[in-house]
């Protein structure tokens, strides 16, 4: 699988047409502890750079965008009890939708994970 | 931006720093929430050196023209909550004043109107000395159901003050003046001490293990949940005390600066009053959201967090006098996308807190 990372530090990992996304390390570092995910709902269709999702944190409200023009097809709903998950494991058990991609060439303009690293050492 | 005498000891702790009131200040350490738990469950040090401090020497009378509290009825080694208004009744700043002996008082004011605050008072303030010693003063507030055991073990000191009274104490070899008084809700002191020994203090404090550095994210969940006005959100130059529902804090017996204008402002009726509220779900009502009673807009929010403690959304905000009562359903909107349900609510929102154990 790999992973990819937009400059609004989303991040999806893609299989083919399937991918899974959520927000990078960074991003939760940088809204604290997270209290509430508003999750999208299961089926919306998404263009790219649409809001996902809503990420309220102690500090403020952060919209997530979509890293590619997709389709929703499941959602994390242990975020709903759990929102503290995605500061505990945000590239993992922090997901927040897996996504069916409508146009597989959208993941050519994202970073790699290398790319996003120097990406993040840039802005300090 | 201004930096306090701690500011390197944050760094040290790789804290999030943010602005505030002009100062550069340290927002959160380990992480809000952690830090609000400490302060709630053991105890927690914050770095309120922005705060202003000046030291007035005469007559309680004429602080008494300057400032809503009753200052002359003070005790020595008793401080008391109130505001100094400005020409039209709204509140210029709101501040304690510790009375420090018979002609002697310190009084503790916000970092952003402390200037404003100096000047007003050089003027209100004919006959008597004022002294802005900020400067030279640190302020360290240790807060939390352990604070006075902690003080103890750290310090050697037993403080044993009552709620609101203040002494003066041997801290490191200086004479430090510690207040029973805070801004969290829980048993609590604040510590004023020349600013050299600042980061010395600071240390020993951490130095107990049950202690945790906090800033000032935690520090507004903690009074938000006390149902406690923060000046420039809550209250300024546009509000009066009894709009911000602190009419306890005006001693209306005496004459003092604004109240005329404050007195003309009640007959005349409020123009907006202040109410707290709690909402539904994880999701936390902000700043600037708007207030709706049955559809219709009624006023704005102007504090909001999600409490940890209670799992919900609280915030306080002003409507028009008359639009709601204790229990009454209203909802928060942002005006776009969020709505969140909530009921009005009496403050404070969190009871049966360590603050007057």
């Amino acid at each position: 699988m790999d992973i990819y990372y937009t400059k609004d530090h989303e991040w999806i990992k893609v299989e083919g047409r399937s991918a899974i996304m959520g927000i990078s390390a960074y991003a939760v570092k940088q809204l604290g502890d997270i209290t509430y995910v508003e999750l999208p709902e299961t089926g919306k269709e998404l263009t790219k750079s649409d809001v996902v999702c809503t990420v309220e944190s102690v500090k403020a409200a952060s919209d997530i965008y979509a890293p590619v023009t997709a389709k929703v097809t499941e959602v994390n709903t242990s975020l709903d009890a759990s929102p503290e998950k995605m500061n505990e494991s945000p590239e993992e058990e922090g997901w927040i939708a897996k996504l069916e991609i409508s146009s597989p060439d959208d993941v050519n303009g994202l970073m790699t994970a290398e790319k996003y690293e120097e990406f993040v050492k840039s802005l300090g | 931006m201004k930096l306090t005498p701690l500011y390197g000891e944050h760094k040290k702790l790789v804290a999030r720093f943010g602005a505030f009131g002009g100062w550069y200040m340290p927002i959160s350490y380990e992480g809000i929430l952690a830090e609000h738990k400490a302060c709630r469950e053991s105890a927690a040090v914050f770095d309120i050196c922005h705060m202003g401090e000046f030291l007035f020497k005469g007559e309680a009378a004429e602080l008494d023209k300057a400032v809503t509290q009753n200052v002359s009825g003070l005790g020595e080694g008793k401080s008391r909550y109130g505001f100094l208004l400005n020409d039209k009744g709204g509140i210029t700043d709101d501040l304690i004043i510790f009375r420090i002996s018979e002609d002697e008082f310190m009084i503790v004011v916000n970092a952003a109107t402390a200037g404003n605050d100096y000047e007003a008072l050089k003027k209100l303030l004919r006959k008597g000395e004022l002294s802005d010693v900020s400067g030279e003063t640190a302020k360290i507030d240790i807060q939390g159901p352990l604070s006075r055991d902690v003080l103890k073990g750290t310090l050697g000191i037993d403080v044993g003050l009552k709620y609101f009274n203040f002494g003066h104490f041997d801290v490191l070899g200086e004479r430090a003046l510690i207040s029973r008084t805070g801004y969290t809700g829980e048993l609590g002191y604040e510590i004023f001490i020349n600013s050299v020994k600042a980061v010395e203090l600071w240390n020993r404090l951490l130095g107990d293990g049950r202690v945790r550095p906090a800033g000032l994210g935690a520090r507004d969940i903690l009074r938000l949940e006390m149902g406690y006005s923060l000046y420039g959100n809550d209250i300024d130059e546009r509000t009066t005390p009894d709009e911000a529902g602190l009419d306890m804090f005006v001693n209306y017996d005496k004459d003092f600066f604004g109240k005329k204008e404050l007195v003309s402002l009640k007959e005349q009726g409020m123009r907006k009053t202040k109410i707290a509220f709690k909402t539904e779900g994880r999701r936390s009502p902000r700043s600037h959201y708007r207030i709706l009673r049955e559809g219709k807009d009624i006023g704005g929010v102007t504090s909001g967090v999600f409490s940890p403690v209670l799992s919900c959304g609280i915030g306080l905000g002003f409507v028009k006098p008359g639009a709601v009562k204790d229990g009454d359903g209203i909802t928060i909107s942002d005006g776009k996308r969020v709505e969140l349900k909530g009921k009005i609510t009496e403050v404070p929102f969190l009871k049966d807190t360590s603050l007057r154990s």
